[in-house]
């Protein structure tokens, strides 16, 4: 390679794990710093701020960005790095699809200050005071960022090259997507950078085609160590969920929840697994032709099937909100 | 009035906002830490089911996930009244154990130490891990980047995955330990605990050896008498997993111990309108305000806090260094900068603490869980590397999550911090003479507790260069600063 690319990290709304990713490639960052200048990464490195917005258009070769977009500080961001950017790649779950702190679209602002500032049994805060953007002090004005109602994905923010799935992206698929940078073999723009098999093609499990009757919680049961969970009544995602992990949560003997995404086959998870839940538990017929009491009986058995099916990609989801009250 | 906003801070796991508060003089007046953000997890964990909640939760934060993974799934065996056998707390805490290694290594070498190895003085772009290998040496960075692995390594074994760990279930952890792993784990913590004396080693010579940084660490502005909380065991020497929460009094006298259920007795948190984060304080003295001594009902967590909290440490080396810190600096120690090292004496002790637990016959043994009774209320407290976490569910019949109250490490620093930080610049900012390296020993006064916001107040970490605007009198911007 003749110039060296120029990388940047970012992250919004995220938990910081996608950064733990990051460094979880140890001897590895060695190989991205032959061939990469990083140019911006907040997290490790005291950055000038200025300098990207001093940046011209399309300075920086490929921007990793994690965590999702929940305030107007993140927005800004998203669309600076965006412009600042030839390639922007949604890194992890939250930027990819929402996530779990996506939950959050469940409830809207006010249902959520109400049960942190007010409810929550350790607050002492009889005069229901809440968080304003804008408050006078003896001293002056002080101001925070809004609290947006509403998640939204990198997505749905700006225009995204590439994603990089899972919570946060397992190890193997971050070295792979810098190899393909390396190599300038990276595949169509829009592609999710993960293999496009089901978890359930990466686990060794034995499966048998049982027909299974009734749904246990992980608590309720300790499974067979070598039998594939769903076929012993423990709803689990890999069906419908993307691979590249190496099936790690099965590997202590836990199901998958999902964090890798939708199959490429599937619009998104929930309604693969439903397919799925449909067949094992014995509704034989082509998926789209149940009837309501059948998906009613299916989803009677399971508790809290938002949750469940949507718990990595609700704002990403058609369901979207269940209420959007606001 | 003139204001400088410090925005954001750089190099620690949140992001957070300062802004400082000039009178005429040129003096400061206030300074204010401004939380940015909130997620809500309170809230949109209700109405799910029960069992998840030690994965949901790990997503409040990405660096400690082991930490909240472990204290929701206490709060659930509490919950659904049921003791994990003796193998299965052992697993959990030889896991917890593996996230210190990694987590206070972390701090030490990323975030936290390059301003004591590079030097508070140092260039911004020096004062980083860059920096550190610079000045310590690549063979050191090697060994820094191993044994970071290596703690991450411990917990992905047992956990299934490093970050976001999902093995623990009400009643016990979702599987064995083989002997191959164990033995595996056994070379990894053995080699921690050497690596954890070279970097004892390292802090001796380059900070204690050097007598313009123990003049700092002993400085007024990086000095606050507290009370201070952490988890014992039964001999009052400081334990990460499970134990009894111990208060001491500013003098470093016992001024409570509770059962983790009996928490809300003792602590309260206190709601400001101008940051999304709460301020916990203990109720017992009451919330007085920014205010410290024995009189305010502020108290520190953490490495310091743990350790001045404490009768000592549970295994030899880490005991010995204990000993080494408080015949140095006196008990209770009050200066903020000697977090740094109570966490390298922490790092020890969770080094020897898993080889002693990888070596426990117990630990292989398949005997991992027990059967959950009927669903109800619980409380689970654990040590997390920043502090003191507290998670409390209620449950419905169906066990699903009707009720949540989470107090979060950092969270409980949060009183203590902003004092921190408005000490600090009080001690350093004078005449109106604001310039890069003091705005650096500004964030070191905060980067001393290793806060990650993204705990404090379960809000999103991001983070931004520093920007500082210094406002006159009547507002108008008369100097921005950047870096
Ligand atoms: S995708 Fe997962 S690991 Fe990454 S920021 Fe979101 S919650 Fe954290
Ligand atoms: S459903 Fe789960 S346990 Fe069964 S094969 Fe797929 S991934 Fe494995
Ligand atoms: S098994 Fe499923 S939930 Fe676990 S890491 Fe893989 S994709 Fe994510």
């Amino acid at each position: 390679m003749s110039q060296k690319l120029k990388i940047a990290f970012y992250w919004a709304a995220s938990c910081g794990g996608c950064e733990i990713a990051v460094l979880d490639i140890n001897e590895k960052i060695l190989d991205v710093v032959k061939i990469a200048d990083i140019v911006f990464w907040p997290v490790a490195m005291d950055v000038k701020y200025k300098d990207v917005e001093n940046m011209p258009d399309k300075y920086i070769d490929i921007t990793f960005f994690n965590g999702s977009i929940r305030n107007s500080e993140q927005e800004h961001m998203a669309k600076l790095l965006r412009k600042k950017s030839k390639t922007l790649v949604a890194f992890g779950s939250c930027a990819h699809e929402g996530c779990i702190p996506g939950l959050a679209n469940l409830n809207n602002r006010d249902e959520i200050f109400e049960q942190v500032y007010v409810k929550d049994k350790s607050n002492v805060n009889p005069k229901a005071v809440m968080p304003k953007t804008t408050t006078t002090v003896k001293e002056g004005t002080l101001k925070i960022p809004e609290f947006y109602d509403t998640v939204k994905t990198l997505g749905q923010t700006v225009d995204v090259d590439y994603y990089l799935p899972g919570c946060p992206p397992p190890v193997k698929l971050i070295s792979n997507a810098i190899d393909a940078i390396a190599q300038g073999k990276l595949p169509p723009k829009g592609s999710v950078l993960a293999p496009l098999k089901a978890v359930c093609d990466e686990c060794p499990r034995k499966r048998d085609n049982k027909k299974i009757t009734k749904i246990y919680r992980v608590h309720e049961k300790a499974p067979d160590p070598d039998r594939c969970l769903m076929e012993q009544g423990i709803i689990c995602m890999g069906f419908a969920t993307r691979s590249g992990c190496g099936a790690q949560c099965l590997n202590v003997d836990m199901p998958c929840t999902g964090c890798g995404g939708a199959t490429p086959n599937q619009p998104e998870v929930g309604a693969g697994m439903i397919t799925a839940l449909a067949s094992i538990l014995g509704i034989d017929k082509e998926p789209g032709q149940y009837t309501d009491e059948d998906v009613e009986k299916l989803m009677n058995q399971i508790k809290d099937p938002v949750g469940t099916f949507y718990m990595y990609s609700l704002p990403a989801s058609i369901l979207k909100r269940k209420v959007m009250k606001k | 009035m003139k204001e400088i906003v410090i925005d954001p801070i750089t190099r620690l796991e949140g992001h957070g906002n300062v802004s400082i508060f000039l009178n005429d003089k040129g003096e400061v007046e206030n300074a204010y830490l401004k939380i940015p953000e909130l997620r809500g997890f309170e809230k949109f964990c209700i109405g799910r089911r029960a069992e998840l909640m030690p994965q949901l939760t790990t997503r409040i934060c990405g660096v400690c996930p082991v930490a909240h993974h472990f204290a929701s799934v206490k709060a659930l065996d509490a919950a659904f009244n049921v003791e994990p056998p003796s193998a299965a707390k052992k697993l959990r805490e030889l896991m917890n154990c593996g996230y210190y290694i990694y987590d206070h290594t972390l701090h030490f070498y990323y975030l936290g130490g390059p301003d004591f190895i590079v030097g508070p003085d140092a260039p911004a772009e020096k004062r980083n891990i860059l920096g550190v290998i610079e000045k310590a040496g690549l063979d050191v960075a090697k060994e820094v980047i191993k044994h970071r692995a290596y703690g991450q390594k411990i917990t992905a074994i047992i956990g299934g995955k490093a970050t976001h760990p999902v093995c623990a279930i009400p009643g016990g952890i979702s599987k064995a330990l083989s002997e191959e792993n164990r033995q595996e784990i056994e070379t990894l913590a053995k080699s921690s605990v050497e690596f954890a004396k070279f970097t004892l080693k390292i802090f001796h010579d380059l900070v204690l050896g050097n007598s313009k940084y123990l003049d700092l660490i002993k400085s007024d502005a990086y000095t606050m008498n507290t009370y201070y909380m952490g988890t014992v065991d039964a001999k009052n020497k400081v334990n990460f997993y499970d134990g009894k929460v111990r208060v001491v009094d500013p003098s470093g006298k016992e001024f409570l111990k509770f059962e983790p259920k009996d928490y809300l007795k003792h602590v309260g948190e206190h709601v400001e309108e101008w940051t999304y984060s709460k301020f916990p304080y203990l109720k017992k003295i009451g919330w007085k305000g920014f205010a410290y001594g024995p009189d305010s009902g502020v108290y520190r967590v953490g490495p310091l806090g743990r350790l001045n909290a404490s009768d000592g440490m549970a295994t030899p080396l880490a005991q010995a260094e204990y000993e080494v810190m408080y015949k140095t600096l006196g008990k209770p120690v009050h200066g903020t900068l000697a977090f740094h090292w109570a966490r390298l004496i922490e790092l020890l002790y969770a080094a020897e603490r898993a080889v002693e637990l990888a070596k426990d016959p117990e630990i292989t043994s398949t005997n991992i869980r027990n059967k959950p009774g009927t669903p109800g209320e619980g409380i689970g407290i654990v040590e997390a590397a920043r502090g003191t976490l507290i998670h409390h569910y209620t449950l419905d019949k169906d066990a699903m999550v009707k009720d949540v109250n989470m107090i979060v490490a950092t969270t409980n620093n949060y009183p203590a911090i902003c004092m921190s930080i408005r000490d600090a610049a009080k001690g350093l900012i004078h005449g109106g003479k604001v310039d890069q390296g003091i705005l650096n020993k500004v964030e070191m006064a905060f980067r001393a507790y290793d806060p990650c916001f993204g705990c404090a107040t379960h809000f999103a970490v991001g983070q931004m260069p520093l920007t500082v605007e210094v406002f006159d009198s009547n507002k108008q911007r008369i100097q921005t600063l950047q870096r």
